[in-house]
């Protein structure tokens, strides 16, 4: 009788998240007619699918890396900087809706700043003769992809460790400093090896933020860019790889990798969650 | 010292974040040679196709919203009455949306429920429509769900049932005039977070083929150079507006609660 209560949400998650994702999972495993095979999983063994997910787990780590290094520098900046407080409201808002600007509007207003006649490209043509593109930079490539991540990745980062920052306590450094540490030592031996479970965490949900993502990179990119979760689009729409089992082993391999660094962040933020209360 | 390079460090990125804002803005104003214009909007506003999508994306949204709500804060509440050794599980499950990339569940839903399967919702276009609306409310199921159990946490839901229940309400009665009025706010903040994002979502509209804003802006995008910016300046001020809705209405409790 108890259970009747939450019976409509299971049987909505069921049908439309569980089982769907199961249906992934387990075709991944069959063939046409249904029969057990590993034929799929293996078929991801050829050069543009292994390409594929290698430039997808580059770009989601270094968008996940330098997001987490500047989203750090700027929470830190606010909580420990001496900053004034009136600016740290503001910067949480911002950054609560920066983090939801993901998808294909993210991608123009990166296309008119720094797209091939974007704002900052041309004024750095004509007023430093500075041209980017002879400098190697594309908007158009792996780098760019990068940089435009970084707009929703750098927000999602301070939104997490602010909270974090602000659970150190000041008797920790005074401890530190009464035992005569510097502040470097107290970084170093004190603050970092608390806040490394969350800064580990974090890393790992930007991770899968990143790997997730194919609105902002279809519309950046279109589909030159050979990215894991556009080359799934690709296969859905029409079957570009020949071999309708493998979109199914596609979508497991990313289902393994996003569910794997979501993992890594749950465990890891259990962790810090012990010191910073 | 420290506190200049904290000022570096913060102003850097802001520039990092408005520098794009800006590029957008000028870029959009810019179509015409001779100086700034609103060409760009007047054209985006004037494409038949941009009201169409446009007014479909808002349609679903207020969809998946109402959806949302009716499947989200009984389930919330009940658990947190009668079922509280549930909560982990179902917060597990609310949070699989975040861990599961979009386009595998859509792949999910095209193998599962086309035309030869038990759930034939593909086959038809209020078929599609629906898997389509289901497949927002997943998406906004873990910010939903957040949103409404926090406001949960505020109340006294066991008090509350029994008051109702001795005046002689039936279950319906509870959660229609005593819970979804006692989280109205937080149930707000979720439908608004909702909102902004169903309104620009690509993948699943995409790929289930309905007309949507986010592939109606994707297709803009590839084909024309100043309506992108326009488009990409209403979505984001579509996204400001939601966001601040968001902190209007969380302002408005603190003060009810203040009176209390």
């Amino acid at each position: 009788m108890r259970w009747l209560g939450v019976l409509p949400f299971l049987l909505f998650v069921g049908l439309f998240l569980l089982l769907p994702t199961m249906h992934v999972v387990v075709g991944a495993f069959r063939t046409a007619d249904g029969a057990f095979t590993f034929d799929n999983v293996l078929a991801l063994n050829q050069a543009s699918i292994i390409n594929a997910y290698w430039l997808s787990l580059r770009v989601s780590f270094f968008s996940a890396m330098l997001g987490c290094a500047i989203g750090f520098a700027m929470a830190a900046a606010i909580v420990f900087g001496g900053l004034p407080r009136a600016i740290r409201s503001p910067l949480l808002t911002f950054s609560g809706v920066a983090s939801n600007f993901a998808g294909v509007p993210l991608a123009f207003a990166f296309i008119a700043t720094l797209g091939p006649v974007g704002l900052i490209t041309v004024w750095l043509r004509t007023e430093f003769g500075i041209n980017l593109r002879a400098m190697g930079f594309n908007l158009l490539s792996a780098q760019g992809l990068i940089i435009t991540y970084l707009f929703f990745q750098i927000p999602l980062m301070i939104l997490i460790i602010t909270p974090a920052l602000e659970g150190m306590k000041r008797e920790w450094r005074e401890a530190a400093s009464v035992l005569g540490a510097s502040g470097l030592q107290y970084w170093r031996m004190v603050a970092l090896p608390i806040l490394f479970p969350s800064l580990l965490g974090t890393l790992a949900l930007l991770f899968a933020n990143a790997f997730g993502a194919v609105a902002t990179a279809i519309a950046l990119t279109g589909s030159s860019l050979n990215l894991a979760p556009i080359l799934l689009f690709a296969q859905i729409r029409g079957d570009v790889l020949g071999n309708p089992g493998l979109g199914y082993a596609l979508a497991l391999g990313m289902i393994v990798i996003t569910g794997a660094a979501n993992t890594v962040y749950i465990v890891l933020r259990t962790r810090s969650e012990r010191w910073l209360k | 010292m420290t506190r200049f390079i904290a000022w570096t460090v913060f102003l850097l990125g802001c520039l990092f974040f408005f520098l794009p804002l800006l590029g957008t803005a000028e870029f959009s104003l810019s179509m015409r040679r001779e100086g700034y214009t609103f060409d760009a909007y007047r054209s985006v506003l004037a494409n038949e196709n941009f009201r169409a999508t446009f007014g479909y994306s808002v349609v679903m949204a207020l969809m998946t919203i109402a959806v949302g709500v009716l499947l989200v804060v009984p389930t919330a509440y009940w658990v947190r009455l009668r079922l509280p050794h549930l909560r982990p599980v179902v917060e597990f499950i609310t949070l699989l949306p975040l861990v599961i990339p979009p386009i595998v569940i859509v792949f999910g839903y095209i193998r599962l429920y086309n035309t030869s399967s038990f759930l034939p919702l593909t086959g038809s276009t209020t078929g599609t429509n629906i898997l389509l609306l289901f497949g927002y409310v997943v998406l906004a199921l873990p910010y939903m769900y957040r949103a409404v159990d926090t406001g949960l946490r505020t109340i006294d839901v066991g008090t509350l049932t029994e008051a109702a229940q001795s005046l002689g309400a039936g279950w319906v009665t509870i959660l229609a005039r005593v819970i979804l009025p006692n989280v109205l706010v937080a149930v707000m903040s979720g439908a608004f977070l909702t909102f902004a994002i169903v309104i620009g979502e690509f993948v699943l509209a995409a790929l289930l083929n309905r007309p949507a804003f986010g592939p109606f802006m994707q297709l803009i995008g590839a084909n024309r150079a100043y309506e992108p910016s326009a488009l990409a300046v209403i979505a984001f001020a579509i996204t400001w507006i939601c966001m601040g809705l968001i902190s209007l209405v969380s302002r408005f409790t603190r003060h009810t609660r203040a009176e209390r």
